[in-house]
């Protein structure tokens, strides 16, 4: 009962609110057109009339929440799932390089803090251009690393993953190496009394100790991941996923396929996220930890 | 120095300088170093193997001495090295590789060295944190100009850093005029748009708790969405210039800005609050002398998120529709045209503009924060 009064209730009014704004805007942003549309016409249709037009718009300037919803509902639900106009197709072929480029990131991320928690050298020279790498805009790269690859014979998915790799990688670095050297000062004398080797302090202390933040960082670089493949498939002129979508939206100012394909990016995004929440509640369940 | 020469006497101390020894062997061994008619002339190459010599010998020295020759022998055969590559380009023998390997080795353990270094005072201490990232920084450069020029790896795939640079010092004004457009138009303004107006939400959402509650999880929802893909639709609004770019980096920074700002709102402690109501100060008191001095390291932390953020924004909007100047613009038909170079160039300008960026927020953040822990501990 108090979730419904504390979240539920302010989340779905907040979003009942954007909902409103978004109808007027819609009527607001489209009238000049559909009022030059009429002028043409030489119709003079009334206030209630001229509203409903504004918002049945075949390309608007911005479509009202239902048109989205409606070509949503349609290129998700009514078409194969084969066609390449099906929104379930277009979000499969990003999906994939997302996550073959989030497994690439994760496993990066894992070694490279490893390698920073264990050699000094590696934690004063690379760690300061791990930060640095973030700086830099990478998605800028992007189209090159895809027309580069593509020239050496090398298409399809890798390119793309290889974009949400370094988007991913980082997140999981700095989470690991913070985990990693979450264990305290007693706990790492604790296993020094047992005479635990190095590695036997490492897989039965640090490892364990990592994982609450190995998830955290995790979900932050899914997120990230999906954007490098969306970004990935935009300057190649990709036939297939959100990204392409997206642009060949662009290219023939068809506003409501982008909107809609927005909505399928937000939806695997969350997706996305919401999976590794519940693999890290399995994990730390499994590993006998206790809802606080 | 006459026994230093001779290879019988030479005596690393350090797996990096046997692994370096057994290269040079193994690059004799393999001679010459180019296949090219001219190839390195003999006082050249001699000098290559003196200076790796040196710096193999150099831990048998004290400390410091030991790390200058390892500089300067790893560093200077590196250098004599890609000089000599210069007119045979693309005709390296594995020789060649070996000699690069063992310098490169030695600069690790240069860098080894260097990080066990405890110098006391705290000017050194700066110094090493800032040496031995650029030396890092320096080998990435030197083997990718290495291998790019050693192997003949065609321009299109990747050109030598050397050329980038040449191609920088070339369309200087070019590339002033991209960064005008880009950064100091659209990513300045969207930058203090977006983080001032989620900043404000921010404060709203917090006088009114029930903004706060509905807010929060839609703001850590949107975090993790593909903000950036409203890029298109913001180029058909605001038209093909800055100001649609500019639009994209507003919405990309508000709510990391909203969501860091409320959490740090919440960071200062009870006490310090009981304390506030003690002095019966108000509402706007109690913000800006406590909670908003609190909150001032998540408020940096989005600052900086979003400097990153901001440009990506920017540079990824002009992909869809920009006037003929731009970063985004320049990569994307560039690559178009195969001049490779340019792209390399402009990108090299957005990591250093980008660096820049993140490093002015930093050293605010020092100022503003030198109360904090982290600040203060140094």
């Amino acid at each position: 009962m108090d979730s419904f009064r504390d979240k539920i209730v302010p989340v779905t009014s907040i979003l009942l609110g954007v909902v409103v704004v978004w109808y007027v805007f819609a009527v607001v942003l489209n009238a000049p057109f559909q009022r030059d549309l009429d002028r043409r016409a030489n119709q003079t249709p009334g206030v209630v009339e001229f509203i409903g037009k504004t918002m049945s718009q075949p390309k608007p300037t911005l479509p009202a929440p239902h048109q989205v919803a409606v070509n949503f509902f349609e290129n998700t639900f009514l078409r194969k799932v084969t066609s390449n106009r099906s929104l379930v197709y277009n979000a499969w072929v990003t999906l994939s390089s997302t996550l073959l480029g989030f497994a690439f990131g994760t496993a990066l991320g894992i070694v490279i803090a490893v390698g920073i928690v264990h050699v000094a050298t590696l934690d004063r020279s690379l760690m300061p251009w791990i930060i640095a790498s973030q700086t830099i805009p990478i998605l800028a790269v992007a189209p090159m690393i895809i027309v580069v690859l593509a020239a050496i014979g090398v298409t399809g998915l890798i390119p793309k993953a290889l974009i949400s790799t370094y988007l991913s990688f980082f997140p999981v670095a700095v989470g690991m190496v913070k985990g990693l050297r979450s264990p305290e000062i007693t706990h790492l004398d604790l296993m020094h009394t047992y005479n635990a080797s190095p590695s036997q302090t490492f897989w039965k202390l640090r490892v364990p100790a990592s994982v609450p933040f190995l998830f955290t960082s995790m979900k932050v670089a899914v997120a990230a991941s999906l954007v490098g493949a969306i970004v990935g498939e935009l300057p190649t002129g990709a036939v297939a996923g959100i990204g392409a979508k997206l642009l060949a939206g662009a290219y023939y100012s068809q506003t409501i396929d982008i909107w809609s394909a927005l909505v399928a990016g937000s939806v695997v995004a969350a997706l996305l996220v919401m999976v590794v929440g519940i693999a890290g509640r399995i994990v730390d369940r499994a590993m006998g930890g206790r809802p606080a | 120095m006459s026994d230093l020469l001779s290879l019988s006497s030479i005596t690393p101390r350090s797996w990096q300088g046997y692994a370096a020894l057994a290269l040079l062997a193994g690059a004799i061994l393999l001679w010459p170093l180019v296949d090219a008619a001219p190839g390195y002339g003999v006082a050249i190459a001699a000098l290559i193997f003196l200076l790796l010599l040196l710096a193999i010998e150099a831990d048998n020295f004290t400390p410091a001495i030991g790390v200058v020759l390892l500089f300067l022998g790893a560093h200077g055969a590196a250098w004599l090295l890609l000089a000599g590559i210069t007119g045979n380009e693309g005709t390296a023998r594995a020789s060649f590789y070996l000699l690069l390997a063992a310098a490169w080795l030695l600069a690790w353990r240069c860098v080894t060295v260097l990080s066990a270094l405890r110098p006391t005072s705290r000017w050194a201490a700066t110094a090493l944190r800032l040496i031995i990232p650029t030396i890092f920084g320096a080998w990435i450069l030197i083997i990718w100009e290495a291998v790019t020029r050693g192997a003949g790896i065609p321009f299109i795939l990747l050109p030598p850093p050397s050329a980038i640079g040449v191609r920088i010092a070339n369309s200087l004004p070019v590339l002033a005029a991209d960064v005008r457009q880009t950064i100091f138009k659209a990513v300045i303004f969207g930058y203090v748009v977006g983080s001032g107006a989620g900043f404000l939400a921010a404060i709203a959402a917090d006088r009114v708790p029930f903004l706060r509650r509905g807010l929060l999880p839609i703001g850590n929802m949107v975090s993790a969405l593909p903000i950036i893909g409203v890029a298109p639709i913001m180029v058909m609004w605001f038209g093909f210039d800055w100001q649609s770019k500019a639009a994209v980096v507003i919405i990309m920074t508000f709510f990391p800005m909203l969501v860091n700002t409320v959490a740090g709102l919440a960071a200062s402690g009870h006490m310090e609050r009981d304390l506030m109501r003690t002095y019966a100060s108000s509402y706007w008191q109690t913000l800006f002398k406590l909670r908003l001095p609190a909150a001032a390291p998540f408020i940096f932390n989005a600052l900086k998120i979003n400097s990153t953020l901001a440009l990506i924004g920017a540079i990824v909007a002009e992909f869809f529709g920009t006037p003929v100047v731009g970063m985004g613009f320049r990569i994307s038909t560039e690559v178009g045209r195969m001049n490779i170079d340019m792209v390399w160039a402009e990108i090299a300008v957005a990591a250093l503009a980008g660096s820049v960026f993140y490093g002015v927020v930093a050293l605010f953040e020092r100022a503003v924060t030198f109360w904090h822990p982290s600040v203060r501990g140094g």
